[in-house]
């Protein structure tokens, strides 16, 4: 692997980007200015609550929302050197699949319930990579076997009906590998699966990583989920990524107060039974309705007069890469002043 | 302790009819629920954690064995004579938002105990429902006349626990009650639960798959894997030294911040799936997925026995250090 990959560009570069939804009670910012970029190989963490922009964000970056009108963009995604926001439909269409797949949530309601798992995978197999029948079916057995499928030619004749939640979510794998995609969006791809089986599947997806020195941004809700296998971490917050840096820094200095209290609120195993936890005091902000300056001064426990009026910027110190957006970043669980 | 247990639940067994056959959703469980402690119920689904929690609340009734609750046996008891007893036995369930009738208001929702079993006035109702509602976090003012949709999960969650608070319970089932709820409000409702058992002297049965969730409110820890119990421990006791393979298996399975990337990379995940309980392996049931299992294990079933003082363990080779 070449040492040199920081003076390559990044693989993918998220310029400003905006999404914004039409809605009948007003314009929701659920993506708000996001920047950010990933290099060949690495596996990105996104972090935030329900409705912090994470899923959007990553519809975003592969066009999958809805093309009704009600949906609008601003800002550039790069990936490998094109604005995929230039593309065309059907230049897109090539890159779903080939370049950027995703994998989902809910396996099941990812594979089609009446199609045999032999014939999903060699749908993409022929039609975007140019397989003939036979081949793709033998390929879509070394692709079963490679996610951990056990006799995968008999398993190719299933439905997905046959399959545990687990199984499902290793097809759902097989499937998103079949284009040899360079990035790998994975939307909470274990919030369904029961914990030994998450362990399987981040064990999985971190190995296809290596082995394929494919980039993979892991989104998830679980703090915890991230510290075990992301590269680095951005945590977001009302539409926002409030702070991004290696994952080994990010638990260890957060900076941002929200990164703190969401890693705080999280109930830990070494601490005894019956420990008080700490929460956040209200409600992450109505998308529609955004408070000014920085976006968490409502529920800030350090909050001052300048995080009211004036929103802070995603930057980092000097010569430093962990960027947060804070006027008064923790210093070691301080504030500063 | 010695006094009586407020709940005994004895060989319970609950047998399900499906096209495949009949088979035992729990099997053979035994539980004691100590007055004011919470037990945490813990396993992967389909382990039958909550159909153990259903039980006791005879919904359904066992189709094997005992329950005994205040010293009365509920599975002899008609639905009828089940009633009064449900007043002081009561369930919260995952979804907040789907176990509220969407169409009603808070306070007839709230009130609606009170209200099937006849107790008061209307005014004396909805004075109850103020002061529950206040114990629970939710601003009765404001609250009162809204409608479950106008409200964040959390706050229904809330007042699911207002509901099951106004009857003036001594047990309350809590099934993945914070599962659906975001981590910042997950900890808001853990200590709501706290509180409330602390005011209202309740005694909880706390059924969840987040070992860290249960960890951190339960006394005692019961861990359970294809119907059945494999252990059974002081809180402190079954996270320090776990004694089953499988309970070893989850605990390391568990994504911990703490832990980060080092530490992962040296733990082991389990291998394999969770077996079709319709067709569940012979001896220990956990011994597919079991990296000690030998021959014993497939010819004999392990039984419940005490490994130290308050550790109960299901296994033929425990991790005994």
């Amino acid at each position: 692997m070449e040492k040199n990959s920081h003076l390559q560009p990044p693989l993918l570069e998220v310029v400003n980007l905006y999404t914004h939804f039409r809605t009948p009670r007003g314009i929701a910012h659920a993506v708000d200015g996001i920047s950010f970029s990933l290099e060949q190989g690495q596996m990105l963490g996104i972090v935030g609550e329900s409705g912090s922009g994470k899923s959007v964000l990553s519809r975003s970056i592969i066009d999958i929302l809805s093309r009704d009108g009600s949906v609008a963009y601003k800002g550039q995604v790069i990936f490998e050197g094109r604005d995929l926001r230039s593309l065309s439909a059907r230049e897109m269409r090539n890159v779903r699949g080939r370049e950027i797949a995703m994998i989902f949530q809910d396996p099941m309601s990812s594979l089609n319930p009446v199609k045999k798992i032999g014939v999903q995978i060699t749908e993409v197999l022929t039609k975007k990579c140019g397989f003939a029948t036979g081949p793709a079916r033998n390929r879509a057995a070394e692709l079963l076997d490679s996610v951990g499928i056990a006799d995968p030619e008999r398993q190719l004749n299933n439905y997905p009906m046959h399959l545990s939640g687990g199984m499902r979510q290793r097809v759902a794998i097989a499937i998103a590998l079949a284009g040899e995609p360079k990035l790998l969006i994975a939307d909470e791809p274990t919030t369904a699966l029961d914990v030994t089986i998450q362990g399987q599947i981040l064990n999985l997806l971190q190995q296809l990583q290596r082995k394929n020195n494919m980039a993979i941004i892991l989104i998830t809700h679980d703090l915890g989920v991230v510290a075990g296998y992301a590269d680095q971490v951005a945590v977001m917050y009302a539409g926002q990524i409030v702070e991004m840096c290696k994952t080994e820094e990010l638990l260890s200095h957060p900076r941002m107060p929200y990164t703190e209290a969401l890693m705080k609120s999280a109930p830990v195993l070494s601490a005894p039974p019956h420990s008080r936890l700490d929460t956040i005091p209200g409600l992450p902000p109505n998308l529609m309705d955004l408070p000014g300056g920085c976006r968490f001064h409502e529920r800030c426990q350090y909050v001052q007069e300048k995080c009211r009026e004036i929103m802070p910027k995603l930057e980092s110190e000097k010569s430093s890469e962990h960027l947060y957006a804070c006027w008064f970043p923790l210093n070691n669980g301080r504030p500063s002043s | 302790m010695t006094a009586r247990p407020l709940l005994s639940v004895k060989d319970v067994t609950v047998e399900y009819s499906t096209e495949g056959g009949r088979f035992a959703a729990i099997q053979d469980i035994n539980l004691d629920l100590n007055e004011g402690e919470t037990l945490g119920l813990v396993g992967e689904s389909g382990c039958g954690k909550s159909t153990t929690g259903r039980a006791i609340l005879q919904l359904p009734k066992p189709t094997f064995g005992n329950v005994v609750f205040e010293d009365i046996e509920l599975t002899e008891l008609s639905h009828e004579e089940m009633r009064p007893i449900r007043r002081r036995l009561q369930i919260i369930f995952q979804d907040p938002v789907s176990s509220l009738n969407p169409r009603r208001k808070v306070k007839d929702i709230v009130a609606e105990p009170l209200a099937i079993n006849g107790i008061g006035t209307r005014e004396d109702r909805e004075a109850k429902v103020r002061k529950v509602l206040k114990a629970v976090g939710v601003n009765p003012d404001i609250s009162m006349d809204r409608r479950p949709h106008q409200f964040s999960g959390g706050q229904c969650q809330r007042i699911c626990i207002a509901r099951a608070l106004i009857m003036e319970p001594k047990l309350i089932v809590c099934d993945e009650p914070v599962s659906a709820l975001d981590v910042s409000v997950q900890a808001q409702i853990l200590n709501l639960l706290e509180d409330m058992k602390e005011q209202y002297g309740l005694t909880l049965l706390f059924i969840s798959h987040d070992l860290a969730v249960v960890k951190n409110i339960s006394d005692r820890v019961a861990v359970m894997y294809l119907g059945k119990l494999c252990e059974l421990a002081e809180s402190q006791q079954i996270y320090n030294t776990p004694a089953h393979p499988y309970t070893a298996g989850l605990i390391s399975a568990i994504p911990d911040v703490e832990a980060g990337k080092s530490q992962r990379e040296e733990q082991e995940v389990l291998a394999g799936e969770i077996p079709s309980p319709l067709n569940p392996p012979s001896g220990c049931r956990f011994r597919t997925r079991c990296k000690y299992a030998q021959e014993k294990c497939t010819l004999e079933t392990p039984e419940l026995r005490a490994v130290r003082e308050n550790h109960y363990v299901a296994c033929h080779y425990p991790l005994l250090k």
